[in-house]
């Protein structure tokens, strides 16, 4: 016990760390005692300390401060998200889009990209992310349609159904695609994600929406872990499985959809962060799922200031996750097969 | 015996999936314990009777009573402080230790947020030790043999110390010594404590020395119940299992003991 509460406060100091320093990377550097003393300053609601430049004020708090957190967010979120579903699946491989759920909200943020084109002229800024969510929250509802046949929702029935959704909502966005003709370029933009320009908004909205479901999965990581010796085991050992994992995937679905919405499809951060840290602290999900949202922020976080602070050009983040998890993962999971190896 | 007093009362109960029924108009009383031993050939409704029994499944027909009471109507919560099950689906989905297994069975012991009580470990570690996999406990679940893991999930039923435990093969992939191992620690826990154990087993002659009553079921239906001795004979084994053995009272252990005759011996 208390080497999981050491593992969780490490992890939570290098993000605190890591937050204040990326908040003085950038085109205009900040030392990182000014930025505590701003940040402070802010917070008790007094002036910017004499002596200080005033737009370093602006800079952290208006620009910087919630783009860093909407990828700390962004980045944990898709993680125990991620974590949520291996668990639930049984299928080390899932990851929060195995349910065909960024199908979905790309699906709805092209259309509300092309929805100028039909002559519906809407603020994109919102109906992106409102029209991604509605997008994703719809495929989790046709998912669960097209598995209730199934009474027991097995994880083979909703990989499933998450596969022939997607495959239907990929066409979709291909006709959009070839509709939109100029626009296209924002669509694909879009999909790779971005982290761009994000407001205290953005870090409000996916706030509200992810922290009850963490909380709630959280709650039930036991009768997650419970979960892993089968349903009939489960069951006899007074965890209601299929409620269980009904509410679970709801809530991971949830956070999903909120974290797509603001910043687009962010791949592989799902994936590999839950992935690893089963190897390095174990399957418990009751360590496993908070040290997942905590490395997943840290993850996400260095790789988007890697994008906004030293690249010449800013790629998009979705990219970037990809090419630095990737052959990491490569790495870990040689390192693995040879270990395993006789 | 009046019907409160049964342990299990099953009342006409069918059961089946669409189109194919598995079990017809079974009717059972089980009393306290005693060690039951669930007989039959493959496909003869075994698991799916056991289903009933724990809950796991409702019937079309008939109803499962436990305790007195419906068995549907029980909560989970409640239902897992009675009876343990050990499933024959040995599949574990993650990288947990031996030890962290069998404290699952002390799950609905432990309030939520609780550390395991002393009690709840003296538990696990009796049950490990019963089951001869106290040197595996830090091991990892998915890195152990099918025998051993088949023990652990036993282990972890026992840990549960509840006072009913149901079955289905749990000596199916074990060699001789760990199925011995497992079947006196049954035997053990029935006749010391009064629990009921309810276990299918494929072993005639294991059945016939450990078990206090048989049940057999033939194509969905129970073709006999009683104590042992009246139920295992030669003509029983021929009709249900079309196989030819010898049926002996074995004086030792006032139990009869069969041994199957061979074509070309």
């Amino acid at each position: 016990m208390t080497r999981n509460l050491a593992i969780l406060l490490l992890l939570f100091a290098c993000l605190l760390a890591l937050i204040i320093v990326t908040t003085g990377l950038g085109y205009i550097r900040i030392p990182v005692g000014q930025v505590v003393e701003i940040v402070f300053a802010q917070l008790i609601g007094n002036p910017v300390p004499a002596g200080l430049d005033d737009r370093f004020a602006v800079v952290i708090t208006d620009i910087r401060l919630p783009r860093i957190l909407t990828a700390a967010l962004v980045g944990g979120g898709l993680a125990v998200a991620g974590g949520v579903f291996q668990a639930l699946l049984l299928n080390p491989l899932a990851d929060p889009y195995t349910l065909g759920v960024s199908s979905g909200a790309a699906f709805g943020a092209s259309l509300a990209i092309i929805l100028s084109l039909v002559g519906i002229a809407l603020p994109v800024v919102w109906t992106v992310p409102i029209f991604a969510f509605a997008g994703a929250m719809a495929t989790l509802v046709a998912v669960f349609g097209l598995s209730s046949p199934d009474s027991r929702f097995s994880s083979n029935t909703l990989i499933l159904a998450g596969v022939i959704v997607a495959a239907i909502l990929s066409a979709g966005i291909g006709f959009i695609k070839y509709m939109a003709d100029e626009e296209v370029g924002i669509i694909i933009f879009w999909l790779m994600g971005s982290l761009v320009g994000k407001s205290w908004e953005e870090v409000l909205l996916v706030l509200l929406i992810s922290l009850p479901c963490l909380l709630t999965i959280f709650y039930f990581a036991r009768d997650l872990n419970i979960m892993a010796l089968g349903e009939k085991t489960a069951d006899s050992l007074g965890v209601d499985s299929l409620r269980t994992r009904k509410l679970l995937l709801t809530a991971a679905t949830l956070i999903t959809a909120g974290c797509v919405a603001v910043s687009g499809i962010i791949g592989f951060i799902g994936l590999i962060v839950p992935h690893l840290l089963r190897l390095l602290v174990g399957a418990d999900n009751r360590l496993l799922l908070p040290a997942c949202f905590l490395a997943g922020a840290i993850l996400l976080l260095v790789a988007d200031s890697v994008t906004r602070a030293f690249l010449p050009h800013e790629i998009p983040i979705g990219i970037l996750t990809a090419l630095i998890g990737g052959p990491f993962f490569c790495y870990i999971f040689r390192k693995r097969q040879l270990g395993r190896g006789r | 015996m009046d019907e409160q007093a049964f342990l299990f009362a099953v009342e006409q109960c069918s059961f089946g999936y669409t189109g194919t029924p598995v079990l017809e108009d079974i009717d059972l009383r089980l009393g306290q314990g005693c060690f039951y031993g669930l007989l039959g050939p493959n496909g003869s409704g075994k698991t799916s009777l056991l289903d009933l029994m724990s809950g796991a499944a409702a019937p079309q027909k008939g109803q499962v009573r436990f305790e007195g009471r419906e068995i549907r109507s029980y909560s989970k919560a409640a239902l897992a402080r009675r009876m343990a099950i050990v499933p024959q689906d040995l599949h574990i989905g993650f990288d947990y230790s031996v030890f962290d297994v069998v404290l699952m069975g002390r799950h609905p012991f432990i309030p939520r947020f609780a550390r395991p009580a002393q009690t709840d470990l003296d538990l696990v570690e009796s049950a490990l030790a019963e089951m001869d996999v106290g040197r595996l406990r830090e091991r990892s679940v998915m890195q152990l043999s099918g025998g051993e893991r088949q023990r652990v999930l036993v282990a972890r039923a026992l840990a549960q110390n509840t006072g009913v435990l149901l079955l289905d093969e749990p000596t199916a992939s074990l060699d001789i010594r760990h199925t011995l191992d497992i079947m006196r620690a049954l035997r053990q826990r029935v006749s010391a404590t009064g629990i009921t154990v309810i276990a299918t087993i494929h072993d005639l002659d294991l059945a016939s020395v450990f078990c206090d009553e048989l049940i057999v079921l033939s194509r969905g239906r129970v073709y006999r119940q009683g104590p042992v001795a009246s139920v295992m004979t030669e003509g029983l084994i021929r009709e249900v299992f079309s196989a030819e053995a010898e049926v002996s009272p074995d004086l030792l252990l006032g139990k009869p003991r069969v041994q199957y005759r061979y074509a070309h011996a």
